[in-house]
């Protein structure tokens, strides 16, 4: 297969910028004459001066189609990025979401009018309450590290409730970065526990780190290595046995999908990443949506408003009448654009369905494992032997020692041979890391293909390494100047007019 | 038979575990501790053909009254707005919308430039030099705006005004409790909503990292002693952040033009969906300050040249900010961010022109000044409750003492007509109150269908 992204461009850039298309009195908008009196602003709040672009429909469409072709997505390619799992996004979701119906309704609307949402949020909250083994569901986090923000405030008002002043949360080191974030946003201390030889939490090191100051574990399992926690038992005994809670970072959820459930496992609090494992495009990096889920003790903080139905009467509405919720993380119910297309896919799955997701997925995990396992320069650090989960993490340590090729040089060469670079240089436990997520969503074809470039490039490395270091030749540009980049930052048409000189 | 997308069919998945020496597919699953495994069917609806999920969401939704098949005059964080189709074709294509965060700038330079241009946009429109490429939505914004301020200032008193929208405040009560910060809400002027200037400079001591406003606010009046209170706040020592409807800036002055050193807003009315509150899109911009831009959160977007420096380029910068380096003392654990609503934004925005943005600010502010004049003539009402100048939303209150701002919401309901968003819980000072909200969508007729229907519910005559 041989790839050439498309890429316009002409003297020293791509496709201009919007703002350098700009020519005066061009408009791209149409509006209804104004038949009322104008309204008359005080002086120094009217504004005298807008510099924006001035376009007409045709030369904005063609302006961002060629940036949309120069962008590669899902639907262009091999994803393989870890940890985000990039499948397939159903087209049906994204036009049930677009509905007038589901598009053009007001949060504050009269209860009576908006039923359908609420019904849908409603039946979304059971449907992933069952799946995650938890008691109830809050859709508000409009993504991962926003459900994981709530879930240490509940985390702070349980304890709170308790009388209790626990300031620590444990992490593990090979955890992904927002759990520290998240925690510290809430303003826990964060606690680092080691991984052990095998990859999963260094038990024993679990046991020495909680305390009665211990608030919670944060926990992705499988692990950002792809690994099973298989003492997650022991882990969720530790930490409980000092009256700490378990929190599931569900970046990882593809992994397990009617196999095993967080609740079941011992976690008090679950987030889901309705971007990665429901299906729901990442559109560049969102929106996405992190509900939470949390069992029964945790069920009177969660935030305001909560839907419920009222039999009787055969009604859904806005419960706000909640004394001991931690009250709002966002304005709103949640990111229901995107609520309603994981909904969507549930139901075209069905139970069978997301069982079988987990099992495909795993399977071409293990398939990509088995195939460039002894091929030289691909190491695994952690457990060889057993089974990987959704994802796996190959160290390219012995590429680098040997050649001098490091992990990046052979995610930006995988770019020339069309597929989306893996996650690399993370978990930062695996040195010179590239952390694979395949998904369910590719054919065998396809992961040939992939293991075949990644067998080529290893071979590059010994034979022409100058090959590496000189790509990606194949995409809309070359290797960029990121250091330059942050050093003297340019961060708006603003900053770049006042430049002396141009790039 | 196959399954439409899982396309390893069960022969070819058996034919793969024999590659690899895998005896089953169980066998992928043994690390699973026998106590944990689930051991039945998750317990979920039947799973459906794509034509039934269709049928049913279709059948669901259609128990929705959308705003479009009645009149509406709800905003309050979130407005309705015409969105030229062309403006979601773009955001459709899949190139962008089946994209990942934009980590390979080389194969992602059209994601970067669309976002390079949003942050530009925001730019303008705010007066800032620097944006980044969003936040969750207003509300979040706020909270990582006062966090930001306290860690450039190494101070914990945030000043907000009393009328600050009740959800956007109880966003920022959250954002605020991980550091302990100090939220002092600040008065107003009973007969014009505009803040307590005395209260403010009272207030305003070397402990204060913020002091934030609304303009509009959420009751829908300008604040107009916008230059005195970022003075107050700079010689105080403390940053001054703006909330903004991106909206009224096509006719409103940019707040950097004014003194602010952060603007925060809802983007969503920039070709985005309203959707039921979501997806909405948080805007962030700040001043070009190396003491602000180094604690900014959420990625920036930045220009740069190739490595043989010969062609422009653009990629994520500054990222030591961000959580996946810095991890817990990152400048906030946000992620996954709004980048497609901030596509669509600049979509949008660039669509319009200045004129456009200009005109339809006009417009916007035209329909509620008319609607307030129309409604204020009848007995029984009084619109707005504040003699201050008002952009497109404004107070309605029911003078009439036998009916609530809900039983009159409930009467003009019955004429399909959505009345504005009852404040009465939220201020109860203000006696029986809604704030309404006009648009392009609305028109004289529209405007007077309401006034006719408003005037019948309060009895009056006209």
């Amino acid at each position: 297969m041989k790839f050439k992204q498309a890429s316009w461009a002409s003297d020293a850039c791509l496709e201009p910028l919007v703002f350098e298309l700009s020519r005066a009195n061009r408009t791209g908008y149409t509006l209804p004459q104004k038949k009322l009196p104008e309204v008359n602003i005080p002086e120094n709040l009217a504004r005298t001066k807008l510099e924006l672009p001035e376009l007409s429909e045709p030369e904005i469409v063609r302006h961002y189609t060629r940036l949309s072709q120069m962008n590669y997505g899902v639907d262009s390619g091999f994803y393989p990025l870890g940890s985000c799992t990039m499948k397939y996004n159903p087209k049906i979701c994204e036009e049930l979401a677009a509905l007038e119906t589901a598009s053009c309704i007001h949060p504050y609307q009269d209860e009576d009018t908006v039923q359908g949402a609420l019904e849908l949020m409603y039946k979304l909250e059971r449907c992933l309450t069952e799946i995650a083994g938890v008691a109830r569901v809050c859709l508000h986090p409009s993504a991962g590290a926003h459900g994981e923000f709530l879930g240490m405030l509940l985390t702070r008002a349980y304890h709170k409730s308790r009388g209790k002043e626990s300031k620590e949360v444990i992490v593990p080191d090979s955890a992904h970065g927002t759990n520290f974030a998240s925690a510290a946003m809430a303003g826990f201390d964060v606690i680092v526990v080691p991984s052990n030889s095998r990859g999963r939490v260094d038990i024993e090191a679990l046991r020495k780190a909680v305390s009665k100051k211990t608030a919670a574990l944060m926990l992705t399992n499988p692990n950002t290595l792809g690994l099973f926690e298989d003492e997650i038992l022991e882990i969720a005994e530790a930490v409980h046995k000092v009256g700490g809670l378990l929190y599931y970072d569900g970046a990882n959820l593809n992994g397990i999908l009617g196999k095993t459930r967080p609740g079941d496992m011992g976690f008090d609090i679950v987030h889901f990443n309705l971007h990665k494992t429901f299906s729901t495009p990442h559109g560049g990096g969102g929106p996405g949506s992190g509900p939470i889920g949390v069992s029964r003790k945790l069920e009177k903080f969660l935030p305001v408003p909560v839907i419920e139905y009222n039999k009787k009467r055969r009604r859904y509405y806005l419960d706000y009448n909640r004394p001991q919720s931690v009250g709002k993380i966002k304005a709103f119910y949640g990111n229901f654009g995107v609520l309603v297309k994981a909904y969507a896919y549930i139901l075209l799955m069905g139970a069978n369905g997301l069982q079988e997701i987990t099992e495909a997925a795993v399977l071409n995990a293990n398939y990509i494992t088995r195939k460039l396992q002894g091929v030289e320069g691909y190491e695994l650090k952690f457990d060889a032997s057993g089974p990987c989960k959704h994802e796996v993490v190959f160290s390219v340590e012995p590429m680098k020692k040997n050649y001098g090729v490091k992990a990046h040089f052979i995610a930006k060469r995988l770019l020339d041979f069309g597929v989306h670079a893996p996650t690399y240089y993370f978990p930062p436990i695996v040195p010179e890391a590239l952390m694979i997520e395949p998904t369910e969503t590719e054919t065998k074809e396809e992961l040939d293909r992939f293991i075949a470039a990644m067998k080529e490039i290893a071979e590059e490395a010994k034979s022409h390494p100058d090959k590496l270091l000189a790509a990606p030749t194949a995409t809309a540009i070359g290797r960029l100047d990121e250091a330059k980049a942050s050093r003297e930052p340019i961060l708006s048409w603003r900053m770049y007019r006042k430049l002396p000189s141009k790039i | 038979m196959g399954h439409p997308y899982i396309p390893n069919t069960r022969e070819i998945r058996e034919q793969m575990l024999d590659e690899i020496g895998v005896a089953s597919i169980d066998e992928l699953f043994a690390d699973i501790p026998e106590k944990i495994r689930l051991r039945r069917e998750l317990k979920l609806p039947r799973q459906m053909s794509e034509l039934e999920v269709k049928r049913h969401v279709q059948a669901m939704q259609a128990k929705n009254k959308p705003f479009t098949k009645m009149l509406s005059f709800l905003g309050g964080g979130v407005w309705p707005h015409h969105i030229p189709p062309h403006v979601q074709s773009l955001v459709q294509r899949s190139e962008f919308l089946t994209s990942y965060t934009p980590y390979q700038a080389e194969v992602s330079q059209g994601m970067l430039q669309a976002l390079f241009e949003y942050q530009s946009v925001v730019c303008e429109l705010t007066g800032m030099d620097v944006a980044n490429a969003s936040m969750y939505d207003w509300a979040t914004a706020i909270g990582e705006a006062v966090l930001m301020c306290a860690r450039v200032t190494g101070r914990k008193k945030v000043l907000v005004p009393e009328l600050i929208s009740p959800e956007r405040f109880a966003v920022l009560q959250n954002y605020a409790s991980g550091p302990g910060l100090e939220l002092v809400k600040l008065g107003f002027d009973w007969s014009t909503g505009q803040l307590d200037m005395s209260q403010l400079r009272a207030e305003l001591g070397q402990d204060v990292a913020c002091v934030y406003i609304e303009n509009p606010s959420y009751l829908g009046f300008l604040e107009t002693h916008v230059e005195e209170i970022a003075d107050a706040a700079h010689h105080a020592g403390a940053l001054f952040t703006v909330g903004v409807n991106p909206i009224s800036l096509g006719m409103l002055k940019a707040p950097g033009d004014y003194g602010a050193d952060i603007v925060v807003g809802e983007g969503q009315p920039l070709g985005s969906p309203v959707s039921f509150g979501g997806p909405t899109l948080g805007i962030f911009a700040c001043r070009d300050d190396q003491k602000l831009v180094r604690q900014i959160p959420g990625r920036l977007i930045g220009m740069t040249a190739t490595l043989d420096g010969k062609t422009r380029g653009f990629t994520m910068v500054l990222q030591t900010r961000e959580q996946h380096i810095r991890r817990e003392r990152a400048t906030s654990n946000i992620c996954s961010n709004e980048a497609l609503c901030a596509v669509a934004a600049a979509i949008y925005t660039v669509s319009l022109g200045s004129r456009g943005l200009r005109e339809l600010a006009e417009i916007c502010a035209a329909n509620a000044s008319y609607a307030m004049k129309e409604l204020d003539a009848i007995d029984g009402l009084e619109a707005p409750i504040f003699a201050s100048p008002h952009f497109n939303e404004f107070t309605l209150r029911c003078t009439q003492p036998k009916l609530t701002i809900e039983k009159l919401n409930t009467k003009l309901l019955k004429r399909e007509i959505q009345g504005g968003k009852p404040i009465s819980r939220e201020f109860p000072e203000f006696g029986e109150t809604a704030v309404l909200c006009t648009t392009e969508l609305h028109t004289k007729e529209s405007i007077d269908q309401l006034v006719d229907a408003a005037a019948e519910a309060v009895g009056a005559r006209r």
